[in-house]
């Protein structure tokens, strides 16, 4: 084990160099994109904005399991949280290719801060922003927008997952209010959101047409959160268990239609699913800069690994799984923004991508050799945030299953 | 009152500098490209002082071939009102020097009739630390280099700069107007936010050629050859002084 531990054969990297890796030092990836110059210095000032004040704190937060609170006012202030608010809510107007070209840049120096990021913006905001009523969204998105509220969605139970429908928060009119009982599980940013988009039971017995969606507020009477769970990654992504014991939700908080939560839920899952496959291109990026860099320094046999055949095949695959998802997450977007939907391609995109995440994170860890399956290397921590992207948003079954029966629905 | 800010468009502080092949240069073939970071600095204190109703516009200049344009539009993202681009298709990190580049800058100052200009002290690519000089000479106003600190009289027409010398900080007192080289603590530039960054795309860029300026852009110092710095040598210990005296005067030849 000596061997491991000794990085004498290393040239040492200042954390601003090891921040400051570019695969090729070239912009070409972006080029594939051709961003025009509001995307460009979108995604430039995130780019700064991740390495001066994301990545000092990344490591650190993969430990402690804690979010670094003051990111948000920092993303409010940069705009970034209500990216797809319309302007006159206070809103940068933009849409979906902006918030996806955001949850990359983030997600390449902190898959944590990208998905609680992600969570807050598109989960949270979005769905207010789509769905509230204009005094719901005067009264939620402007602390939401700067950074002094977090936000996040809960829709998961511990008993319904995959089945999210079968969920059982009950919510029974009293008067002017709702009393909400049950729990949420797996909620991002559920320990210390402020604002929660939440889904109950209206009417149990009407199955899934009886789900409403509500607006919750950490202060109302009867709501707490129960555990913060210990996560194998997205470690700092503050993940919790949400209880409600006779929760009070005045009737105002109902967000849309009484029992018409079902549609709320299902046409937020798509766009959640497209930006949630912005997140591993972040992480895939970070692999592939991270193992260029490496395998250009590292010797083996008198030469560097990086001429080895064998390890350029493994730069070639992930240089192109990469590729692969970006065009097609930025494309879904692209097309999600001229108005058209499709759950089909959300879904696949999403299937792509986090696959595409988990092997090229893979791929990074096993160039690295022995150094990668070191903590003090960022590898095992993207390998770990990768994973997630497998599971949350709909499993990887469930987009199989939803394509699956969308593509038979074409047939009949 | 208004200030002309320069903008340079240099090769990523992070990035490691290699020669290009032919040894005529450095090798910025697809490497990733920042605004100095000197200028970042320039561009924060001028809106800065917009910001404080102590100057009304802020314009940004860059030198350099179409990519220069996104320097400026940088620049714009960051709160300057307009750009200004010379166009010239030099290597501006080593052709394009800086008795040149005050000869634009002293031409624009004069036609446009700015108050203050505001530069980084030096760019890093060239390192000469010298264009603020030279400007201030060719227009006879004071130059305030290496500038910790500015504060603007505006009724008055004076400032009152901290610069940072090597003995400490010296406060000086300069007639409007003047240049401002900025040194790294002058101030912490600012992230551009999303809205300013959509304005950006309205605001307007002047476009003129260097060769239209009536200006003699000639560099005054020609690249012979650019090479890599010798590569460390690993230490030895020597056994006595005597060795040590004979291996400074046989080997390192220094004594």
């Amino acid at each position: 084990m000596q061997k491991l531990l000794s990085k004498a054969t290393f040239v040492r990297r200042t954390l601003t160099q090891q921040n400051r890796l570019f695969s090729t030092s070239k912009d070409f990836y972006y080029q594939l994109l051709r961003l025009d110059e509001v995307r460009e210095g979108l995604r430039q000032t995130v780019e700064k904005f991740s390495i001066d004040e994301i990545a000092p704190v990344a490591s650190e937060m993969d430990k402690t399991d804690v979010f670094p609170q003051h990111l948000w006012r920092k993303m409010g202030d940069l705009g970034l949280l209500g990216i797809t608010v319309e302007e006159e809510f206070g809103g940068a107007g933009l849409g979906y290719y902006e918030q996806s070209l955001i949850t990359e840049e983030i997600s390449k120096f902190s898959g944590s801060v990208g998905l609680s990021y992600l969570a807050h913006s598109n989960l949270c905001v979005n769905q207010i922003r789509l769905n509230g009523s204009d005094e719901q969204k005067k009264k939620y998105l402007p602390k939401l927008i700067s950074g002094e509220h977090v936000g996040a969605l809960a829709m998961s139970e511990p008993n319904s997952g995959s089945d999210v429908t079968s969920m059982q928060l009950k919510a029974v009119k009293k008067g002017d209010r709702y009393i909400l009982n049950g729990n949420k599980m797996w909620i991002t940013n559920g320990p210390c959101a402020d604002t929660l988009v939440v889904y109950a039971k209206t009417e149990p017995d009407l199955g899934h047409k009886g789900i409403t969606t509500f607006i919750i507020e950490k202060g109302f009477k009867g709501f707490s959160v129960a555990q913060k769970l210990d996560k194998f990654g997205m470690r700092g992504s503050e993940t919790g268990e949400l209880v409600f014991e006779d929760c009070e939700v005045p009737a105002e908080n109902v967000m849309g239609k009484l029992n018409n939560g079902v549609y709320v839920l299902m046409k937020g899952l798509d766009y959640e699913r497209l930006i949630l496959s912005a997140g591993p291109v972040g992480l895939m990026q970070r692999a592939l800069d991270l193992s260029t860099a490496y395998v250009n320094e590292r010797k083996q046999f008198g030469k560097k690994i990086g001429d080895f055949q064998i390890i350029q095949a493994k730069l070639a695959d992930m240089y192109s799984k990469l590729q692969a998802s970006r065009a097609y997450l930025y494309q879904s977007a692209t097309m999600f923004d001229s108005g058209v939907k499709s759950n089909l391609d959300s879904a696949a995109v999403f299937l792509h991508n986090s696959r595409c995440g988990v092997e090229v994170t893979l791929d990074c860890m096993q160039l690295h050799g022995g150094n990668g399956y070191i903590n003090e290397y960022e590898c095992g921590r993207l390998v770990r945030d990768a994973k997630l992207y497998d599971i949350g948003g709909g499993t990887t079954e469930i987009r199989q299953w939803l394509i699956g029966r969308e593509l038979m629905k074409n047939q009949n | 009152m208004k200030a002309l800010v320069g903008v340079k468009r240099v090769l990523d502080y992070a990035i490691k500098v290699r020669v290009n092949p032919q040894k005529t240069g450095v090798d910025l073939q697809g490497l990733k490209m920042s605004m100095n970071p000197f200028d970042e600095i320039a561009i924060e204190e001028a809106i800065k002082m917009r910001e404080a109703g102590v100057i009304q516009q802020v314009v940004a200049l860059s030198i350099g071939d179409k990519n220069a344009a996104e320097t400026i539009r940088q620049a714009l993202a960051l709160g300057a009102d307009s750009g200004i681009h010379v166009q010239t298709d030099l290597r501006i990190d080593q052709d394009l020097q800086p008795l040149a580049v005050a000869k634009v800058f002293a031409k624009m100052i004069k036609e446009k009739q700015f108050d203050l200009c505001v530069l980084g002290k030096q760019s890093i690519d060239d390192d000469f630390n010298q264009t603020g000089q030279i400007l201030g000479s060719i227009l006879g106003i004071p130059s305030a280099t290496f500038s910790s600190k500015i504060e603007i009289d505006v009724a008055n027409k004076k400032a009152t700069v901290t610069r940072e010398v090597d003995f400490g900080l010296q406060k000086i007192e300069v007639q409007l107007p003047a240049v401002f080289t900025c040194d790294l603590r002058l101030n912490t530039p600012r992230f551009a936010n999303v809205q300013s960054i959509i304005k950006a795309k309205k605001k307007p860029i002047e476009v003129f050629n260097l060769a239209d300026l009536g200006i003699d852009f000639a560099p005054r110092l020609k690249v012979e050859k650019v090479e890599m710095p010798q590569e460390r040598q690993g230490g030895v210990i020597v056994g006595s002084v005597d060795e040590l005296i004979s291996k400074l005067k046989n080997e390192a030849k220094v004594i």
